[in-house]
C-alpha cells in the first residue's frame, strides 16, 4: 500500500512570530523555517507503518515555495521514499481548499491507499487540508489520531476529541490526520540527511493537477493581539488568599 | 436577510453548551436556523428550539447520525446549504471535523475559529497560535465558518419559540463506523464552561504528584482541572485536559496556572481569562508576563498551603 504524506514548510515552532508594521502579516524574513510539528508525526507513522510492512512506499507531497525543497528533504531523511513539490512564487498563501485540491490530484496520480497529514499548520491554523481532501475523493476521515492500525481493508483510528478519546474504523482508501501523541518523530540522522540529496524529488505546478490557487479569503489585515500587561506579585498564600476573597472566589 | 444554519453540538440526550456561543455569531450574520443531526435526540431538538432568537430547527434523526461520523453527516449539512447562505459549528474537535468537509462539497474556503463578525462576509480569527489576528474576507458565495466559543457570549439557552422540522438525509455513506469511545467521566465541571481552571504543568512531577497537588484546590474552588502540553505529553493527566493553541481553548473568570512557564502555546489557549493567577518558582517565567497575580515559590509547599487556608 502506498502512502502520500503531506507536510508544510511553516515558521519553526519556537519562533515568536512578529506582525509587520503594516499590518500585511506576519515577517518570515530571516525568520527560522521548519516542517510543521504535526506533517513530522504524520511522516513519523507513514515509516513506521513501512517498518511494520503495511505501507510499501511513502511519497511526501509539499505544496509551497521553492524552499520547501528543504522540508521535503528532511522528510526524506526522516524515511519517506521519494517527493513531490508541486511549487509556487515566493510569497503565495494556498488556501487549504487549493491544498486539498493539489493533494487530490497528486493522490490520483500516485493511487495513494493512505494519505496521512497533520491536523493543522502552526501558520494559519486552519485545520481543513486532511478533511478537504477526504470530502473531494470521497474517502473516509480519521482526523485527530492518537493511533493508527491498518487492519485488513480498513484503517482503525482513535481520535482526540472533547471528552477523551473515539474510536472508528474506515474503509480503505483513507484519510488520517495526526495529532500529538500519535508518536514521536525521529530524527534523521547523518547518513540518512546524505541519502535522502540523492532520492527522487520532481517539481510540478498547481496548473499540472488543473487547481486554481487564487485565494477566495481576502486578508484585510493583520493585527498583534491584544495584550495583557503583567500584573502584580504578591508575597505569600496569606496575601493571594485575601485577593481571591476580594474577586469573591474564596 | 441571510439565512444561517447553525450545528447543535449533543449528545442525542442535551444541547451542549458550546451551540449557545455560536447562535450568538450566527445571529450577527442574519436568521438562525439549526440542525440537530443525531440518532433518537428528538428532546434535543426540542431543547434547542428553546433558545433564543432560534427561528426552525431541522432534526435529521437517523442511526447514521448518531455519533456525528462527517462522512455521513457532511453531505446532509450540504443539501441543507442549498437553502442557507452559512454554515456555522463551533470550533470544538465535532465542529472542527465536520466543517471542512461540508465546506469541501460547497467548494468553499471555511474561515476557521473565528473570533468576531466584522460585516456580512468579514470576519476576525486567530493565527499563529493567537500571536496575530487576521481581518479576513470571503469572496465565496456561501460561508462555512467555525466559531471559537469564548469569543461569544452565549446565547439565552430559554425564551426562544423555534418550530422543528424533520429532514432526511443521504445516510450512511458506508466508509466508517463508530467502533467505541473512552470518555473521561468528571464530577468537575467541563473545561471549556468552568468559571475556575486550576492547571498543572511539567513541574508537578508525575502522574500521583498532579492528582495530590492539583485536584484538591481545584475541589475547594469547584474548579475545572487543566494541563500544559507537557503535562500531558509526560502523562500526569489524559489529552482532553490539555489547555493551549491544539488543545482546549478557555476564558474562565479566574485561571489559576501551577508550574507552568508559559509557552507561547499554552499562552494561545487560555489569555482570554479574565483574571489569570500564576504560582512559579521560576520569577522570570513567562506565566508572569501575563498573570494579573503571581506568587513565586515552590509549588509544593504553597498549593497545599493554599488548599489549606482557602
Amino acid at each position: 500500500m502506498k502512502a502520500l504524506v503531506c507536510v508544510k514548510r511553516v515558521i519553526d515552532y519556537n519562533v515568536k512570530p512578529r506582525v509587520k508594521a503594516d499590518g500585511t502579516g506576519v515577517d518570515l524574513a530571516n525568520v527560522k523555517m521548519s516542517m510543521n510539528p504535526f506533517d513530522e508525526i504524520a511522516v513519523e507513522e507513514a515509516i513506521r507503518l513501512k517498518e511494520k510492512g503495511v505501507v510499501t512506499e511513502i511519497v511526501a507531497l509539499s505544496v509551497g515555495p521553492a524552499k520547501a525543497q528543504e522540508t521535503l528533504r528532511t522528510a526524506l531523511a526522516m524515511g519517506a521514499d521519494r517527493a513531490v513539490l508541486v511549487q509556487v512564487d515566493d510569497g503565495v498563501e494556498v488556501e487549504p481548499l487549493a491544498v486539498a485540491k493539489i493533494v487530490k490530484g497528486v493522490a490520483e496520480e500516485e493511487a495513494a491507499q493512505l494519505i496521512i497529514t497533520g491536523k493543522q499548520a502552526i501558520d494559519d491554523d486552519s485545520n481543513q487540508v486532511g478533511q478537504m481532501v477526504a470530502a473531494l475523493m470521497g474517502r473516509p476521515q480519521g482526523t485527530f489520531a492518537n493511533e493508527v492500525s491498518v487492519e485488513g481493508d480498513a484503517v482503525v483510528v482513535k481520535r482526540e476529541i472533547d471528552g477523551g478519546l473515539e474510536t472508528v474504523k474506515l474503509a480503505l482508501p483513507a484519510v488520517v490526520t495526526t495529532d500529538l501523541r500519535l508518536n514521536e518523530p525521529r530524527y534523521a540522522s547523518l547518513p540518512n540527511i546524505m541519502k535522502a540529496k540523492s532520492k527522487p524529488l520532481v517539481t510540478k505546478a498547481p496548473a499540472d493537477y488543473g487547481v486554481d490557487v487564487a485565494p477566495r479569503l481576502k486578508t484585510l489585515k493583520v493585527s498583534e493581539p491584544a495584550v495583557r500587561s503583567a500584573g502584580i506579585k504578591v508575597a505569600d498564600v496569606d496575601a493571594l488568599v485575601a485577593k481571591l476573597k476580594e474577586m469573591g472566589v474564596a | 436577510m441571510a439565512k444561517t444554519l447553525v450545528w447543535v453540538e449533543h449528545d442525542n440526550a442535551s444541547v451542549k453548551d458550546a451551540t449557545l456561543a455560536v447562535v450568538t455569531a450566527a445571529s450577527q450574520l442574519g436568521e438562525v436556523h439549526l440542525l440537530v443531526a443525531g440518532s433518537g435526540c428528538a428532546a434535543v431538538a426540542d431543547e434547542a428550539a428553546k433558545i433564543a432568537g432560534v427561528g426552525k430547527v431541522h432534526l435529521a434523526d437517523d442511526p447514521a447520525y448518531a455519533n456525528a461520523l462527517a462522512e455521513n453527516v457532511a453531505p446532509l449539512i450540504a443539501d441543507l446549504m442549498g437553502h442557507h447562505d452559512a454554515f456555522l459549528a463551533p470550533a470544538t474537535t465535532t465542529g472542527k471535523n465536520v466543517a471542512p468537509r461540508v465546506a469541501a462539497l460547497l467548494d468553499v474556503m471555511q474561515v476557521s475559529d473565528i473570533l468576531s463578525v466584522e460585516g456580512p462576509k468579514t470576519f476576525t480569527r486567530p493565527i499563529y497560535a493567537g500571536n496575530a489576528i487576521a481581518t479576513v474576507e470571503s469572496s465565496d458565495p456561501k460561508l462555512v465558518i467555525t466559531v471559537r466559543g469564548t469569543a461569544f457570549a452565549k446565547a439565552a439557552p430559554t425564551g426562544g419559540s423555534g418550530t422543528v422540522e424533520a429532514v432526511a438525509g443521504p445516510g450512511d455513506a458506508g466508509t466508517s463506523s463508530f467502533v467505541g469511545s473512552e470518555l473521561a467521566k468528571s464530577e468537575r465541571p467541563e473545561l471549556t464552561s468552568a468559571k475556575i481552571i486550576v492547571s498543572g504543568g511539567r513541574a508537578l512531577k508525575d502522574a500521583d504528584t498532579f492528582q495530590q497537588i492539583i485536584f484538591p484546590l481545584a475541589d475547594k474552588l469547584n474548579a475545572g482541572v487543566g494541563a500544559s502540553r507537557a503535562a500531558v505529553d509526560a502523562g500526569y493527566v489524559p489529552n482532553d485536559y490539555q489547555v493551549g493553541q491544539t488543545g482546549k481553548i478557555v476564558a474562565p473568570e479566574v485561571y489559576i496556572a501551577v508550574g507552568i512557564s508559559g509557552a507561547i502555546q499554552h499562552l494561545a489557549g487560555m489569555k482570554d481569562s479574565k483574571t489569570i493567577i500564576a504560582i512559579n518558582k521560576d520569577e522570570d517565567a513567562p506565566i508572569f508576563q501575563v498573570a494579573d497575580i503571581g506568587l513565586v515559590g515552590d509549588l509544593f509547599n504553597l498549593v497545599p498551603e493554599l488548599t489549606g487556608k482557602l
